[in-house]
């Protein structure tokens, strides 16, 4: 890792639902480039902090400051709605476990990818459909589909389509929430793959929420073991996984099925 | 005012609406004028007719009706038809004021699905009705949500319509209610005209109110007001066009409606503006069989 400045700067984020806890305490940097995996079981307050760290859910305590490409170093609950809806849709991207949730079903593959582009201003069709092939074609859909809807796609060709739609406005920051979840085995595996050789080819940095103990193994760098709200272990995704030094990340790595 | 003082003695306030209700439509209509394309929402009433058949108008002009205004009423361009006819008497009998149906002697015209085709001039105030006045709505179906995107400007969704109909149609299908931003800022519903009358909106020197009276929102555009319809740079914004003329009076230039004559598949294409075509022929000397005119 070179001396650049951190992307993403989270001090002491905590998010309270009453008295209960959805995340507490959580304190990280994001470099470029860098993917950072966030595991634990279901309940753990992953999802939560996605929310926070995305500009969604605005947390009780803490501070997330984005690097962002135009303004320089911003505290991101201290913008205008706007300015964060901005962010969300030029520099970020948001890819959600369910693609039904992250597209939109009734307009066609091509409109799904143009859309963020028509977000930030382009207003050239020509321009708008041969970007969005491109970024099809990028995804390994074929380019013929840029007219069919989502909903005549299989599950992985969804999820492959919901990535191109975040990819087309060259985001810096990527958050995926279980993007591989529902998918079977084979096909995870080739969107992984895919995955893996988008990050390191566009320098995306990611925040990857999954509780896919294999799925952070190929993609993420670091990792933030999480357990009833708070982050319980973080270090090198290899060191973790392989010696887990707190009793729940021992217990989680132990519970891989052997295959 | 002895025209108040009568319709009191039949239990009626000068123009149907009680003067607390007209006075609430009035200060929804100033802040329309003041931010033009916005939605003002307004405590719409029960009027003595359907939802659907132009409760929002009927309430608009109702507000600003006086009696020494000239009243015209279109329907689809017609003004001999149910509803222009009905609420062309309502307005006589209520508001005691004349009515026409030549467009350039009215002071007021309310009007459903066109624009008249006679330039409109300084003075003049156009009323549409309008069913749906939300142009996100099939688009984003939550209110709260359609509202914080008029905030913020986020009207991107509306050219994913558009890119929609390009690579399906391969032409923007869209021929009534077609978007326009106003100003430069707010997305609007021109209501259901068609878009052949968009152009005509655009630094119109009328007056434009819009009224939902089910939707309970009133917009507005001032005269002068700048009107863009949404299109692509590589895909211009087009009006249709007919190869046929008016079968009755030979205009080229307006709106012509298909008229079926019989099964055998006869049609014959006439103005939609009947205003427009009577005079037009008047004009070479044809007998008009118009029998408007003077009060309804």
């Amino acid at each position: 890792m070179t001396a650049a400045n951190p992307l993403l700067q989270v001090q002491g984020l905590t998010k309270r639902y009453g008295d209960r806890i959805g995340c507490a305490g959580v304190s990280f940097d994001l470099y470029p480039g860098e993917v950072i995996g966030v595991v634990g079981e279901s309940g753990s307050g992953k999802t939560t902090l996605l929310n926070c760290l995305s500009a969604q859910l605005e947390p009780s305590e803490g501070s997330v400051i984005y690097d962002s490409r135009s303004k320089g170093p911003l505290e991101l609950y201290s913008l205008s709605e706007a300015e964060r809806r901005l962010l969300l849709r030029s520099e970020w991207g948001l890819v959600r476990q369910n693609p039904r949730d992250g597209l939109r079903m009734g307009v066609s593959a091509g409109a799904n990818v143009g859309e963020r582009m028509m977000a930030v201003g382009a207003r050239h069709y020509g321009e708008i459909r041969g970007r969005a092939g491109h970024w099809l074609q990028q995804l390994e859909i074929d380019a013929e589909r840029i007219d069919d809807r989502p909903a005549t796609f299989s599950g992985g060709m969804q999820q492959r389509l919901q990535i191109a739609r975040n990819l087309v406005t060259e985001p810096r920051l990527v958050f995926m929430d279980e993007p591989t979840g529902g998918l079977d085995v084979s096909v995870q595996a080739r969107l992984l793959d895919l995955l893996r050789g988008l990050v390191r080819d566009l320098g995306l940095a990611c925040i990857l929420v999954t509780h896919d103990l294999g799925v952070v193994r190929l993609l993420s760098h670091r990792l933030l073991v999480m357990q009833k709200g708070r982050v319980v272990e973080q270090g090198l995704t290899d060191q973790v996984l392989d010696d887990p030094q707190h009793p729940y990340s021992q217990m989680l790595v132990s519970s891989i099925l052997p295959v | 005012m002895t025209a108040a003082s009568r319709l009191s003695e039949q239990g009626y306030t000068y123009a149907y609406l009680d003067e607390q209700t007209k006075r609430m439509i009035r200060r929804a209509l100033l802040k329309a004028v003041a931010i033009p394309g916005y939605q003002v929402p307004f405590g719409s009433r029960e009027m003595p007719m359907p939802y659907g058949w132009g409760t929002g108008g009927v309430q608009v002009t109702a507000a600003i009706i006086g009696p020494s205004d000239v009243l015209k009423v279109i329907d689809q361009g017609a003004d001999d038809t149910t509803n222009a006819v009905s609420i062309r008497k309502f307005f006589a009998a209520t508001a005691e004021v004349a009515t026409t149906t030549a467009t350039e002697r009215a002071s007021i015209v309310q009007t459903r699905h066109r624009v008249p085709e006679t330039p409109l001039q300084e003075g003049q105030i156009l009323v549409l009705q309008v069913p749906i006045p939300e142009p996100l709505r099939w688009l984003e179906a939550r209110e709260s949500e359609t509202r914080k995107m008029h905030a913020l400007e986020e009207y991107g969704v509306m050219h994913v319509s558009l890119y929609e109909d390009l690579a399906r149609f391969g032409r923007i299908a869209k021929t009534y209610d077609y978007p326009v931003l106003v100003e430069g800022r707010y997305l609007m519903r021109p209501s259901p005209i068609p878009k052949f009358d968009n152009p005509k909106l655009d630094k119109s020197p009328a007056l434009m109110l819009f009224g939902a009276g089910r939707e309970r929102r009133i917009y507005a555009l001032p005269p002068y007001t700048r009107v863009e319809s949404l299109a692509f740079e590589d895909h211009p914004f087009e009006v249709e066009t007919w190869e046929q003329c008016c079968a009755l009076c030979g205009a080229t230039d307006s709106f012509l409606d298909e008229v079926i004559m019989d099964d055998r598949g006869g049609r014959m294409f006439t103005c939609s503006d009947t205003d427009y075509c009577n005079q037009r022929q008047a004009a070479q000397g044809k007998p008009n069989p118009d029998t408007l005119g003077g009060k309804a």
